[in-house]
């Protein structure tokens, strides 16, 4: 059980921070559903 | 094979208030959506001078007089802060005033588009001939400006891009074609604002490093901007036309695209034309994008200071042959994202920063100078977007603690030993790694420095034809001296010995 599970996530990364992708990795040994994943360039 | 080297880099910014208005895609996306917003009502009571900008100390840094270790030594906010007795001549480069950049614009239009009227052009004329870098032909290519009622029609009639100097329309660019949309007025003006920044940019390598024009080869532009028409939209070439312009007579030229990585792909790209032997002097140039100008002017605006992103950029590199002084480009010491890295930022910094430093027995500690993205805090930070070299150094310097090769307690540290404050304008290709290439030089010459790291990152995705990013970095090193020639040549004094001993076994085998 876990902080994620059931529930939709809308992921915004961040090139110098965490991008998308490696957020939604993250996601995927909870029960979450991610219902958007994005990378943006904030410079 | 000898290393290529970094002879001297040339660096520009230019003031530009009225294209934050009419061109940077904040403020037109704001007016399309919400012409009567507040921010559009207040936006230019947060303008800064020309001779702010020109004080402004990251604006210092960035044409060559102050050092990065100086800046840190103002305190912050810099907009606050004043570089006493700043002018707009740099050791690297200059800030050029809005006015003179117009006109600079129609000196790069070689198509007639754009029309500047009687009574600007008569009064920046003088200032084009006072211009240390601008010939008489490219003044006179000002000529005597157009009938305003003319301009008007241009602007009314045939969808030209209005040009604004302190709020007053004084001329248009006009589209190049009736119905190609890679030709109109818009694009025409984006193009030329590239074009005519990078020239300077290049002028000013030349003029600050007294280099003969006639000697570049190959010239490779890297900015994010695409020339082309209807049948081919990006088919180029920026690299070639600014050659032209700064009278590069035996150059040729192509363009590198990689979104805000692109310079650092150009670096290597250039470093191996002349390490291969292919060129012997390769320039690397890029100009600036109007579209960035006031990017994050809303939260500039909200929290009551200046709009910051007010200037483009541009710079141009000069890469040469190996002559035993300046800094060599490490080629077998080359980090790239791959496509297999993945995006988690252990994975990015590994195969940036450690994967090429391992390929040379090297440890993190080893490199004297990181320059990833100096973007300028003082514009990140209040937009929420944080303090992109700081986060930078700290990823790096994480990984070298999980390496063993830093102390866990050094990490606060690691950016003011290894890094430096970001000093670039947000100008996506601009802040990438290179604005510290013509300090580098200096430092190595200097003695100040043994190695540094020059890194660039893409934001890939943007262009949606991938979700992924890019980054692409290389090892810069202080020069040994050996400029590889007698590793590929015979002495005269090895060749007398080995005919001599030729001679020897001859006679031996004559004796026997």
């Amino acid at each position: 059980m876990s902080l994620f599970d059931g529930k939709k996530v809308i992921i915004i990364g961040d090139r110098d921070g965490i991008p998308g992708p490696a957020i939604e990795e993250c996601l995927k040994a909870t029960g979450a559903e991610v219902l958007f994943s994005a990378t943006e360039c904030f410079v | 094979m000898a290393y290529a080297v970094v002879k001297g880099a040339g660096y520009i910014l230019v003031h530009t208030p009225d294209m934050i208005t009419h061109n940077g895609t904040t403020q037109t996306t704001e007016r399309l959506v919400n012409p009567d917003s507040e921010y559009l009502k207040k936006l230019t009571n947060y303008y800064r001078t020309f001779e702010e900008v020109v004080s402004y100390p990251p604006n210092q840094t960035y044409i060559g007089t102050i050092k990065p270790e100086e800046l840190k030594n103002y305190p912050m906010p810099w907009f606050q802060q004043k570089v006493e007795g700043a002018t707009r001549n740099g050791k690297q480069g200059e800030i050029m005033p809005q006015d003179e950049f117009i006109a600079l614009l129609k000196i790069s239009d070689v198509f007639d588009l754009v029309k500047l009227s009687a009574e600007f052009t008569a009064m920046v004329k003088p200032k084009m001939e006072a211009h240390p870098l601008m010939t008489d032909a490219m003044v006179a290519k000002l000529k005597d400006g157009d009938d305003m009622a003319e301009i008007e029609k241009f602007i009314k009639e045939e969808h030209a891009e209005a040009l604004y100097h302190n709020e007053q329309l004084i001329g248009c660019v006009k589209r190049a074609h009736d119905i190609d949309p890679n030709l109109n007025a818009h694009i025409i003006f984006e193009n030329l604002v590239v074009k005519a920044s990078g020239a300077l940019a290049f002028q000013n390598l030349l003029a600050k490093n007294n280099i003969d024009p006639t000697t570049i080869e190959y010239v490779i532009e890297c900015s994010e901007e695409a020339c082309g028409d209807i049948n081919q939209r990006g088919g180029g070439n920026f690299a070639k036309a600014i050659a032209e312009m700064v009278g590069a007579v035996n150059a040729t030229g192509s363009d590198t695209r990689g979104f805000c990585a692109a310079p650092t792909h150009a670096l290597i790209e250039a470093a191996a034309l002349v390490q291969s032997g292919v060129f012997e002097n390769v320039v690397i140039v890029a100009g600036g994008a109007t579209a960035k100008l006031g990017m994050n002017g809303k939260d500039h605006v909200k929290k009551e200071m200046p709009v910051l992103e007010d200037v483009l950029g541009g710079f141009a590199v000069l890469v040469s042959k190996n002559d035993g002084v300046h800094p060599v480009l490490r080629t077998d010491l080359v980090g790239r994202h791959k496509v297999g890295t993945g995006s988690s930022p252990q994975a990015v910094i590994t195969a940036l920063i450690t994967e090429p430093l391992d390929k040379g027995g090297l440890k993190i500690t080893d490199v004297n100078k990181y320059s990833v993205e100096m973007q300028n805090p003082d514009i990140t930070k209040p937009a929420g977007a944080g303090d992109v070299p700081e986060a930078n150094y700290k990823m790096i310097a994480a990984l070298a603690v999980k390496r063993g090769e830093l102390e866990r307690t050094q990490v606060a540290s690691f950016g003011d030993d290894h890094g430096m404050p970001g000093w670039a304008p947000t100008q996506g290709h601009i802040p990438s790694g290179v604005p510290y290439l013509g300090h580098a030089v200096d430092a190595f010459l200097n003695n100040e420095i043994q190695r540094a790291m020059i890194v660039g990152k893409g934001s890939l995705f943007l262009g949606r034809m991938t979700n992924q990013f890019d980054g692409i970095s290389i090892v810069m090193e202080k020069n040994d001296g050996q400029t590889g020639d007698k590793a590929t040549g015979v002495s005269e004094a090895e060749v007398k010995t080995m005919i001599a001993e030729a001679m020897r076994n001859f006679a031996s085998h004559l004796l026997q």
